[in-house]
């Protein structure tokens, strides 16, 4: 473990406005986040020698170097697997300013997704390839076309043999629609929802998700800074230390589509992450005091909750109806109102959620927050103060 | 091909997604499809190992052989997973498809459709067994259909 001083920290997090069409490029989406990252550290972009985004996106680093100024990187990284990249981006970042690799890390990601190209719908240009997406091979020819039913199908398993309700995966949204409805910065800031809205909305996938099971589509940017706490002395706002960051992939497991290997009951892969995380972190996930897990659909957080060990395998759905995640729970969910409330930026404003969150500054901030837990899946990170 | 397994693969007569898309072929993933177009369902067996893959893979994790043989595989399976895309309507899908996940006997798994069946008698363990459709373009691509027995 590298001692305080050396460790890597969150010191700015910047975005732009969560919409459905952004009306400019995803190039000045891309910089307009990162140089309020920037800003919101104190740390000129002169400075910046580290850059990172998820391989989906389609901003580019010449160009990230052009708006900035940046004079000379040393280190970049893109980072597979759509959204559980959000997390993972952590865990590189991490490594490569306590090695030394780079001194400011600059993480973005930026997509005109809802005005652009949509997720939710059938992408017929979709190809086979290493963007994740040889699967699609395996789907396409069988009406298997969208996140939607990927996901729905890989859940399957999981919801018949615990007996999870539609209503059970009702109280998630509910939960989350709630939280974003208190949250100014959230596409559905003062809309909650009923549990009844939730089992009206229309069938995107029977017999699993409903409209409201989904997340929504968006536009924006979402950018960190991140350095190590010896540079962070000199920020501008309070650091958020990253104790643990740790990631996975196992053998013929795939992320959304995960079909052919092993259990499909369980997520073997997050159960792995804990373990490492909570030696390298030195607290588990379930002691840390807000959480914010990936939500591109309902029954993730069933199975996340499970993988990430806050209760045991096939009471997810209890443990949510028992409020141990609602705001003023034992480890409240995403008080953002996470992707299905705030806004889809593949995850990455869950994570400048947690920094708000340490900071003592989010719209719904809970009380004495020392940890924060970030999870997409395949990868966990811990924060602190 | 046996005469059985052409058959065991026979088009139903009433095909409910004549514009049902296309398979998309990599190099790699093309021997199936290409069975299957011939009315065989079948597994890569590796030429060093005998081990039976899908998704199919130029090199055998188990014994780095490069030798992609086919297996013919008998075609019965259990249902372990299933859905129906109803919004955005699958492209290509006049009707609803019941999406699958099968394994089939001999411990592999498919994405596929189960056809012949209505939505509301779909079971979580139900036996299938395998079937033909036909795609926009003419090619034949397995699917599944209630086995008749047991």
């Amino acid at each position: 473990m590298v001692d305080r001083n050396s460790q890597a920290a969150i010191v700015g997090i910047g975005q732009t406005e969560f919409s459905r069409n952004s009306g400019r490029s995803e190039q000045q989406l891309m910089a307009e986040a990162v140089l309020a990252a920037l800003d919101d550290a104190g740390i000129d972009p002169k400075d910046v020698d580290g850059c990172l985004t998820f391989d989906l996106d389609h901003s580019d680093e010449v160009d990230l170097m052009r708006n900035l100024g940046c004079r000379e990187i040393k280190y970049t990284l893109r980072t597979p697997q759509g959204g559980a990249s959000s997390v993972t981006t952590l865990v590189h970042a991490k490594k490569a300013v306590e090695s030394g690799f780079c001194d400011v890390m600059v993480v973005w990601r930026a997509m005109n997704e809802r005005s652009a190209y949509r997720f939710g719908q059938p992408n017929l240009q979709i190809q086979p390839n290493g963007k994740s997406s040889t699967f699609i091979e395996w789907c396409m020819a069988y009406g298997a076309q969208t996140p939607a039913v990927w996901e729905a199908l890989s859940c399957g398993p999981y919801m018949n043999r615990y007996g999870v309700t539609s209503e059970d995966l009702g109280r998630i949204a509910v939960l989350l629609r709630q939280n974003a409805a208190t949250n100014p910065n959230a596409w559905f800031y003062g809309k909650p929802i009923t549990l009844e809205d939730h089992q009206n909305s229309k069938w995107i996938v029977a017999p699993w998700l409903h409209l409201l099971d989904c997340c929504q589509e968006s536009d924006g940017g979402v950018a960190l800074v991140i350095t190590r706490m010896d540079r962070a002395r000199d920020t501008k706002s309070r650091p958020a230390r990253i104790l643990g960051a740790e990631y996975a992939f196992l053998n013929n497991h795939e992320i959304i589509s995960d079909y052919y290997e092993g259990d499909l009951t369980d997520l073997e892969v997050s159960r792995r992450v804990t373990e490492r995380l909570t030696k390298a972190a030195g607290i588990s996930p379930r002691e840390t005091n807000v959480a914010m897990i990936y939500d591109n659909f309902t029954p993730q957080i069933l199975r996340q909750t499970e993988g990430f060990g806050f209760c045991g395998r096939g009471e997810a759905k209890d443990y949510i109806r028992d409020g141990h995640m609602d705001l003023d729970g034992r480890t409240p969910l995403s008080p953002n109102g996470g992707l299905m409330g705030e806004a889809y930026i593949h995850g990455m404003n869950n994570i400048t959620e947690g920094v708000r969150q340490l900071r003592g500054l989010a719209a719904n901030q809970v009380k004495n927050v020392e940890t924060v837990f970030c999870a997409s899946g395949v990868a966990g990170a811990i924060l602190g103060l | 091909m046996t005469g059985a397994a052409m058959k065991e693969g026979a088009v139903s007569d009433v095909n409910p997604n004549p514009n049902r898309p296309d398979p998309i072929m990599t190099v790699d993933g093309a021997p199936f499809w290409r069975a299957a177009n011939e009315g065989r369902f079948v597994a890569q067996k590796c030429g060093g190992c005998g081990r039976l893959w899908h998704p199919p893979r130029p090199i055998c994790p188990e014994c780095r052989s490069k030798d992609r043989q086919e297996q013919p595989l008998s075609g019965r399976g259990t249902v372990i997973s299933w859905v129906m895309p109803i919004h955005p309507p699958a492209f290509g899908f006049d009707q609803p498809p019941v999406v699958a996940l099968v394994e089939v006997e001999e411990g592999l798994r498919f994405v596929t459709n189960v056809e012949n069946v209505a939505p509301q008698d779909m079971r979580f363990g139900m036996k299938v067994e395998v079937a033909f459709a036909t795609t926009r373009g003419g090619h034949k691509i397995p699917v599944f259909h209630p086995a008749k027995e047991g």
